[in-house]
């Protein structure tokens, strides 16, 4: 079994690459991409955390990590709806296109 | 640092890497499908085996295909010499080095990290539902009512348009109108 700091630099790497992502692709799915790998780094927190914790049997951290993963779902449809919905009226998923907030 | 989880690891961060980087579109999805599997095996490795199966099940399952599905309905607007990375690029690699930079020397610098290992805990998947169905009762409901919601809402989102917005007045007073369109079908 490793310790603990192992799996937190797994985290914060994923949790960067996820933001990495995020903020330079230009497709609104890979946008969506990198979100998704930023909510796994913090599943992958609360887990390491629940683990090398105290008192284990308090089953905080999986229960957050259940809850979170529903959420994470429940985020991942609507959002691609809206990608969907975006291109239809856009024809592209190019984020630097959809620019009609701008100002 | 054990070599299971090394490999683990080293396939994650790899498979990551290759989901935010790479050209065509389904190539990441297949990366992000292999690193989602990491942190399955992640999971499962730190003795939650109720959250890797569930991670295998939405993740792998679910989420996975649902981002292939959005890329085949959207798949006409790339073309190979599209730019792959937005303008302002530079600054978000470099947001993402200060923050990767500022996580890890917290983590390098903090004292409340745990030196020793405990002992495995011996979690049942009985037991997590035990948990859900008495103590966390009432987030289970308010995320079945989440899902509901997202549901219905993905499905009015991404709803076929209807092709003429603007009914014609005649049509207008046909629906409104008092009599069952079922009755003039059958004289």
């Amino acid at each position: 079994m490793s310790p603990l700091p192992g799996y937190l630099v797994l985290s914060s790497f994923l949790f960067a690459i996820g933001l990495a992502g995020a903020l330079i692709r230009r497709n609104a799915i890979l946008v969506l991409v990198g979100i998704e790998l930023m909510l796994n780094a913090a599943n992958l927190n609360f887990i390491a955390f629940w683990r090398f914790s105290e008192h284990p049997e308090a089953l905080t951290g999986i229960l957050f990590v259940i809850f979170s993963i529903a959420v994470a779902a429940a985020e991942a449809a609507v959002g691609l709806a809206l990608v969907i919905s975006i291109y239809r009226h856009y024809k592209t998923t190019n984020l630097d296109q959809v620019n009609r907030l701008q100002g | 640092m054990s070599f299971s989880f090394s490999l683990i690891a080293a396939v994650t961060a790899a498979a990551a890497v290759a989901a935010v980087g790479m050209r065509n579109l389904v190539h990441c999805v297949l990366a992000l499908t292999l690193a989602f599997a990491g942190l399955a095996a992640a999971y499962l490795q730190l003795g939650a085996q109720f959250v890797g199966f569930v991670q295998i099940l939405v993740y792998v399952g679910a989420v996975a295909i649902l981002i292939v599905f959005a890329i085949l309905l959207t798949r006409g607007s790339e073309s190979a010499n599209t730019p792959m990375l937005s303008k302002g690029w530079i600054s978000g690699v470099l947001i993402a080095v200060l923050v990767l930079g500022v996580l890890i020397y917290a983590l390098a610098s903090s004292s409340a990290l745990p030196r020793g290992i405990p002992p495995a805990p011996d979690i049942a998947v009985r037991q997590v539902g035990d948990a859900l169905m008495r103590r966390f009762v009432l987030p289970l409901e308010i995320v079945g009512l989440l899902l509901t919601a997202a549901l219905i809402g993905g499905v009015i989102i991404a709803m076929q348009e209807p092709k003429k917005p603007a009914a014609s007045p005649e049509q207008g007073r046909a629906q409104r109108g008092p009599t069952d369109p079922t009755t003039h079908s059958h004289p």
